[in-house]
């Protein structure tokens, strides 16, 4: 009798056969890709076995894997969960085996099979699976093994994100744009994966001895293997037939019921496709439907002949995954255009397009010329074009051409979802994507790509489909996963088609806009971006949001479009841009260095085109790229920073006691620092946060979804442990200082309660003193008596006298820091009105001043000329006024207070930009209600999600977004 | 001008007129709830639409990034109001407001701005707080109602305890559940008319209920003991667990959930933490310690309830608890379900349930300490602990949540097996599956 195990993974299908004896040996196997089809491929595959054996009818079979559930329950099978499979197999197989890590198509895992036994899969949020390395791949039009071979010959690792496969686009999509070297990215993309690994899964606990490697990314990706190896500093193995564990662990389990062959396959062939996964409305109720549809929306571009003067202007948009490039003549009509997926740097293919233009018009003149998007400032360099337009501009531009009555514009391109109101001809309102819920459009075509489809195919199995699989609005991760649960209940590839096309407009909708009530958008909507060329996606806009919308046949492109426009409204009569001539003898060359102007130490990408022109990327700042001595920027994060840096760490008589900056000691440095200073104790203080000390402490984070602040604790904690200190001082907090703003003066959890997650989880604490008491310094009085108690079983005793000097001392020194930052912030706005210059309050929370939390934004603010402080500075002007949340913690009152101090003050030079943590759960609440106390006031509301990797291009869209705006407004308030 | 901080009041005149909605939470407990309410005076009815319209509302009206909590029950909200089953006008609902640094205690406003923009502004919201918080003239928590809101806590945190710890074993399947329904429909019926909550009659009709479930018939077989912990409305909710104690009842396990009774003493014992930790106003912490005792006091009740039980597994008495979390952390700790969350792992692990699921919304902050952050100090406390941490909102798909379970379970199946391998070892086969069998049940109980 033949023990048959079926591994049904996500992506792919495997089956393993052993004989009837008790060797545990591998007499058939197969590897297929399912392409979701996995009953079909099932009885395929058993079909083979049948033919394998002729003689053998009765079999043993038990079902494994992520998707086998729902084949195993329709058909009766025995599941085997498909971790516990693999760990029966390699305990038979591979007998003193310490861990297993085995990638998969979606799912992580890693098993430790010595000492304490233990089990670990990746979570609902993580990446670094062989989907992402697929997605990768796809990103950089490479296949896997292409991917895998450049990495062998990289030069340099780039840090991307890995958690999520859209967070490691947007940083590849950067890297790509400043024109990193391909097999650098590869190389940074299989170290993103095993980073992802070993922090995530393995969570501290430390991977030795005998380490073995299964699953399909493992196998066919030699140099990700030596990732592992060099990372693990072991070689690990990869066994004969590494696909086949799960499988075989499944075969083995001897739980499966026999049957008879040749009726098992009919069985599973004849598995009811059920129909129990939620349902949305179809797209199209029949032919007609649809073909008046294709009347509204037919329209393709009609293009035009260049003009008599033979006047021309170029728009070109560098964007995340395409190049978009328009002609127009002098009445603004089109006259050529080109778009092109851009795998890797824009610059080439722009080079093309211009030397095409050329030869195609030999009259042509060029009178002016603008570049948008992404790589907008390489392309302007490169061909030395006219100006740079904001993307958010350039398509306002385009629309308007459309429909002059625009109020509302949702462009959905490759990569990111970007959508403004508008209002009394000025952008009003911007909404871009957060980094996690990005990728619509190319989300779509990966998963095309996955099942095998292109993606015109895709989408147009989907039109007619009956009933679309609710997949919700969130992440693509979890589409992945959502998609997989539909696959059990049996949905068909077009009600997926057609359900991943209505959650991508939900995504939109609900995740990025937010819109309570969708008819309530706007009356005159233009949607545009290359993801509504697709019907499917257009059609599911229009009856989610229940009114017909505006598709303009140029939809793709118009940021390039709306480029031309621009061009044109401020063209000079005669471009710069390169002529035909120079473009022949155009070279671009690609080199890298690091920045050595800050502490940051950016990787610097630097580009030379010949004749001298240049242009650098990677920078967070505009350091390396202006000259020395230029006119310090009016910039208060780098003030309290300055501040905060003169609390250095020194001895004293007593024992040293070291403090994590980070957290709630970050504002309450002054406090502590002077605290145990006057008692005489050496204090040491954690050095400034940096990536190499967020690894330092990655190993032992405990839950990674928490914020990146929180994250770098570990870092700041083994620093100190390191530093020779005698012990740390790092206390749990339920409350801060009563400013008097709010209800209560709470801090967040996660501020108050992190001393815990860190005494819980660090080993480098054995042999410390980890002083983590739960202190509360807003009551005065009682507090000098409190920590003499905490000191005395420390370090024994001190008198009470010394600890209330001490303490007295420590309450003047916050609040003549706080008084610092205040006097200071009316300076620069007394500056700034003395200057004409605009104000930006960037709000946050105190830690946000830390560089590597807030990835020099503050930075970049400035360098666009504003004036920039923090909402604290505002402090001296604070009132408790009521808000419509409950004001509960201290840090977040003093951002509904800055908030509100902005909308009553009429001065529209003024603005709010709010930085919120990914992850954190509080600022859901702040941020809605910020945003409806600038509304109150008609102020434009900014929010920049900042996380371990923040994207600086797309936040500098929203800051020049946000300037354009104000610019049309102060211009508006000065016509009135 | 409005600035959208006002609140519609909930006034004498409308407890007259307005029925109000409660969002469900934890069947058992809030169908008694809604008796005890109807006994005072108020027209309640407690929600039970769970159908796809309560996510798809919460997730047009809320936050997306706002807890999984929220969203349902502001969802749930939405969905019955706009139901057409309701007279708008003469429509509140209410909503519990806990008052600590979690973000929950702000859901009320998230539904008071959910309503407005689904045009429902009018409708009056009612905070249930014990924190003082917001105050409304129709609505008062009176002492009689606060005595007869305990005594429905404490029949429901036994019932419920009782039920799991019977149900996997019934012979007669549904005997259990039938038993809940009698006992439910029973004191309600008693609440409405002011009976059932005084102490000697709470202590009377809790020995009752033990001794009725003392008679239900069961047959005692060897099963996977599985915990679970977590923030508060997941642990409890089955639409937001995705009926997580059916499948673990499917996967054949018994199941543990720690009572509601619990929670209130841990949340009124904070203000007494609070002022050890930090000083402050003594009155504060004298109220507390009162409020607790009071709370105690039922605890009491429901163990001497249980003592003359060998059948069934009798909770942790609270400060017993209390002192558990001592070695993994601080009770300063004490947003969401703060030290208790920790501390009741350690207490399952203790009382044999070391299988443990901590449930928690995903992004839940004071999960991130309370919960992932203490397992490794749970571990080291107990290292016979078999530990999974799932994350529950509208993305998240049950196939992945049920896999991730299922490993556990693995884990757990094969230590069940472990054990009775060795258990049964010299002794020869049959040792492990000594099975007992009771008689009696509901037609038992008619008879007494």
């Amino acid at each position: 009798m033949l023990r048959i195990g079926l591994d049904v993974g996500s992506t792919t299908l495997k089956c393993a056969v052993l004989d009837a004896s008790n060797n545990i040996k591998i007499i058939f196997r197969q590897y297929r890709r399912h392409f979701s089809r996995i009953a079909e491929r099932a009885a395929g595959m058993l079909q083979a076995v049948r033919e394998a054996f002729p003689g053998e009818e009765l079999v043993r079979i038990s079902v494994s894997g992520s998707a086998g559930i729902g084949l195993a329950e329709k058909s009766g099978l025995n599941f085997v969960q498909e971790v516990y499979a693999t760990k029966t197999a390699v305990s038979a197989l591979l007998p003193g085996t310490d861990a297993v890590i085995e990638l998969g198509g979606e799912d992580a895992k890693l098993l430790f099979l010595t000492g304490a036994p233990e089990a670990r899969m990746n979570g609902s949020c993580a990446g670094g699976t062989g989907a992402f390395i697929d997605q990768m791949a796809t990103l950089l039009g490479l296949t896997p093994a292409e991917l895998d071979g450049l990495a062998a010959r990289s030069e340099r690792v780039y840090s991307i994100a890995s958690r999520c496969g859209v967070f490691a686009k947007s940083d590849i999509q950067a890297l790509l744009n400043q024109g990193a070297r391909k097999e650098d990215i590869c190389a940074a993309i299989l170290s993103a994966v095993v980073s992802q690994t070993i922090a995530g899964l393995a969570q501290g606990r430390e991977i030795a001895g005998k380490v073995v490697y299964l699953g399909g990314p493992l196998t066919f990706l030699p140099e990700l293997r030596a990732r592992f190896d060099r990372a693990l500093e072991t070689e690990g193995l990869l066994p004969a037939d590494s696909l086949y564990y799960v499988a075989l662990g499944a075969a083995l389990s001897g739980e499966g019921a026999v049957c008879g062959l040749d009726e098992l396959i009919g069985k599973i062939g004849a598995a009811p496709s059920g129909s129990g996964y939620a349902a949305c409305r179809p797209l199209f109720e029949s032919e007609e439907s649809y073909r008046l549809f294709r009347e509204r929306h037919g329209g393709g571009i009609s293009l035009a002949p260049l003009g008599p003067d033979n006047r021309a202007y170029i728009g070109v948009d560098a964007g995340s995954t395409t190049v978009k490039a328009v002609v127009i003549n002098s009445s603004g009509e089109p006259v050529c255009y080109k778009y092109l997926p851009s795998a890797g740097n824009p610059v080439g293919l722009v080079r093309d397009f211009l030397l095409e233009v050329y030869e195609k018009y030999p009259g042509i003149e060029i009178a002016s010329s603008a570049a948008t998007g992404y790589g907008e400032e390489i392309v302007k360099n490169a061909f030395r074009m006219d100006l740079v337009v904001v993307e958010t501009v350039a398509h306002f531009t385009a629309a308007r051409r459309y429909d002059p009555q625009v109020d509302f514009i949702l462009d959905i391109g490759g990569q990111d979802i970007k959508c403004f109101r508008i209002a009394d001809g000025c952008i009003d309102n911007i909404f871009l994507n957060e980094a996690c819920s990005s990728g619509c459009g190319s989300f779509l075509q990966i998963f095309a790509g996955a099942l095998g489809y292109s993606i015109e195919d895709f989408a147009r199995e989907g039109l007619f489909a009956d009933r679309p699989v609710d997949l919700g609005s969130r992440c693509t991760v979890f589409m992945n996963s959502s998609v997989k649960q539909a696959q059990k209940e049996g949905a068909t590839l077009g009600s997926i088609s057609a359900g991943l096309s209505i959650s991508v407009v939900k995504n939109a909708l609900y995740k990025v806009i937010r819109v309570g009530d969708p008819g309530s958008l706007g009356e005159h909507i233009v949607v545009q971006g290359g993801t509504f060329l697709n019907d499917a996606v257009l059609r599911a806009f229009e009856q989610e949001v229940g009114r017909n919308v505006t598709r303009p046949p140029m939809a793709g492109l118009m940021g390039a479009y709306g480029a031309a426009l621009c061009a044109m409204e401020n063209g000079s009569g005669k471009s710069t841009i390169l002529d035909a001539e120079s473009l022949k003898s155009f070279e671009h060359k690609v080199s890298s260095a690091t920045c050595g102007g800050c502490s940051n130490r950016c990787m610097l990408t630097v580009n030379t085109f010949g004749g001298g022109r240049k242009f650098i990327g990677g920078n967070r700042c505009e350091r390396p790229l202006k000259p020395e001595g230029q006119k310090q920027a009016l910039n208060l994060y780098e003030y309290k920073r300055e501040l905060l840096a003169a609390y250095a760490s020194h001895e004293g008589r007593r024992e040293t006691i070291g403090l994590p900056l980070g957290l709630n000691m970050y504002e309450l440095l002054p406090f502590w620092h002077t605290f145990f200073s006057r008692l005489g104790f050496g204090v040491r203080v954690s050095p400034p946060s940096s990536r190499s000390l967020y690894h330092k402490g990655q190993a032992s984070i405990p839950s990674d979804t928490v914020c990146y602040p929180a994250k770098l604790l570990h870092g700041h904690i083994e620093a100190l442990a390191e530093s020779g200190a005698d012990a740390i001082f790092y206390p749990c907090m339920s409350y801060n200082f009563d400013e008097g703003l709010g209800d209560n003066h709470y801090n967040c959890p996660v501020v108050a309660y992190y001393p815990e997650v860190i005494a819980a989880n660090m080993k480098c604490l054995g042999g410390l003193k980890f002083i983590k008491d739960y202190v509360g310094p807003h009551n005065r009085r009682a507090f000098p008596g409190k920590m003499r108690a905490i000191l005395a079983r420390e370090f024994g005793d001190i008198p009470l006298r010394e600890v209330r000097a001490a303490a007295k001392a420590a309450y003047a020194e916050y609040e003549s820091y706080l008084g610092k930052v205040r006097r200071r912030g009316e300076e620069y706005l007394a500056a700034a009105k003395a200057g004409g210059l605009r104000v930006i309050v960037l709000a946050g929370r105190p830690y946000h001043l830390d560089g590597e939390i807030s990835h020099g934004i503050d930075k970049l603010i400035c360098s666009h000329g504003a004036v920039l402080i923090s909402e604290d500075a505002l402090g001296g002007r604070f009132e408790k006024r009521p808000v419509a949340v409950l004001n509960q913690w201290t840090y977040h009152s003093r951002l509904y207070a800055a908030a509100r101090l902005i909308a009553e003050s009429g001065d529209i030079s003024m603005n709010l930009v709010q930085l919120v943590s990914f992850g954190c759960g509080l600022d859901a609440i702040t941020g809605d209600e910020v945003r409806r106390i600038l509304r109150l006031g008609g102020r434009i509301y900014t929010q920049i999600k900042i996380d371990e990797l923040t994207n600086l291009g797309a936040v500098n869209i929203r800051i020049r977004s946000l300037l354009a705006a104000i610019d049309r407004k102060e211009g508006g308030a000065r016509h009135d | 001008m409005t600035d959208g901080t006002e609140r519609i009041e909930f006034t004498k005149k409308m407890k007259r007129t307005h029925k109000i909605l409660i969002p469900n939470m934890l069947d058992i407990h809030f169908r008694m709830l809604r008796n005890v309410f109807a006994g005072c005076g108020y027209d309640m009815e407690l929600l039970t639409n769970t159908d796809q319209s309560v996510i798809d509302e919460g997730l047009k009206y809320v936050h997306n990034d706002t807890c999984y909590p929220a969203l349902l029950t502001i969802g749930q909200i939405i969905s019955a109001l706009k139901s057409g089953r309701y007279d708008l006008e003469r429509t509140a609902v209410i909503m519990s407001q806990t008052g600590g640094g979690c973000r929950a205690s702000n859901y009320i406003h998230l539904l008071r701005k959910a309503l407005k923009n689904a045009g429902l502004g009018h409708i009056p919201v009612i905070s249930i707080n014990l924190a003082g918080l917001e105050k409304n003239s129709g609505f008062k928590i009176t002492l009689p109602l606060l005595r007869k809101a305990m005594a429905a806590v404490v029949y429901g945190d036994l019932l419920m305890l009782l039920k799991n710890q019977t149900k996997p074993y019934e012979v007669k399947k549904g005997e259990s559940e039938a038993l809940v329904d009698y006992w439910v429909g029973l004191l309600s019926g008693l609440f409405e008319r002011g009976r059932a909550v005084s102490a000697r009659a709470v202590r009377g009709f809790l020995k009752r209920i033990v001794a009725s479930f003392e008679a239900v018939r069961i047959q005692k077989t060897e099963k996977v003991k599985v915990g679970i912990v977590g923030e508060i409305y997941l642990k409890y909710s089955a639409l937001a667990n995705n009926r997580l104690e059916d499948f673990l009842a499917e996967q054949g396990c018994e199941v543990m959930v720690p009572g509601v009774l619990p929670f209130m003493l841990y949340s009124a014992g904070t203000r007494i933490d609070d002022h050890a930790l930090y000083g402050g106003n003594p009155l504060i912490k004298w109220a507390a310690a009162l409020i607790r005792s009071f709370f105690l006091k039922f605890e009491s009740y429901m163990l001497e309830a249980l003592k003359g039980s060998s059948r069934y597994v009798s909770p942790t008495p609270f400060m017993r608890v209390r002192e558990l979390a001592r070695s993994c952390i601080g009770h300063g700790c004490k947003m969401g379900e703060g030290w208790l969350l920790t501390a009741e792992m350690l207490e399952l692990a203790e009382s044999g349930y070391e299988n443990i699921i901590i449930v928690q919304p995903f992004g839940c902050l004071p999960n991130h300490i309370v919960g992932r952050g203490m397992v490794r100090s749970v571990l080291r406390a107990r290292p016979e602990a078999n530990i999974v941490s799932v994350d529950y909102d509208p993305g998240a798909t049950r196939v992945n949540q049920e896999n991730r379970i299922k490993l556990m379970l693995a884990v757990a199946r094969e230590r069940l097996a472990e054990r009775a391998a060795a258990s049964s070892g010299p002794a020869g086969p049959g040792g492990a599956s000594g099975s007992e069998i009771y008689v009696g049940g509901l037609a038992a109980l008619s008879r007494s």
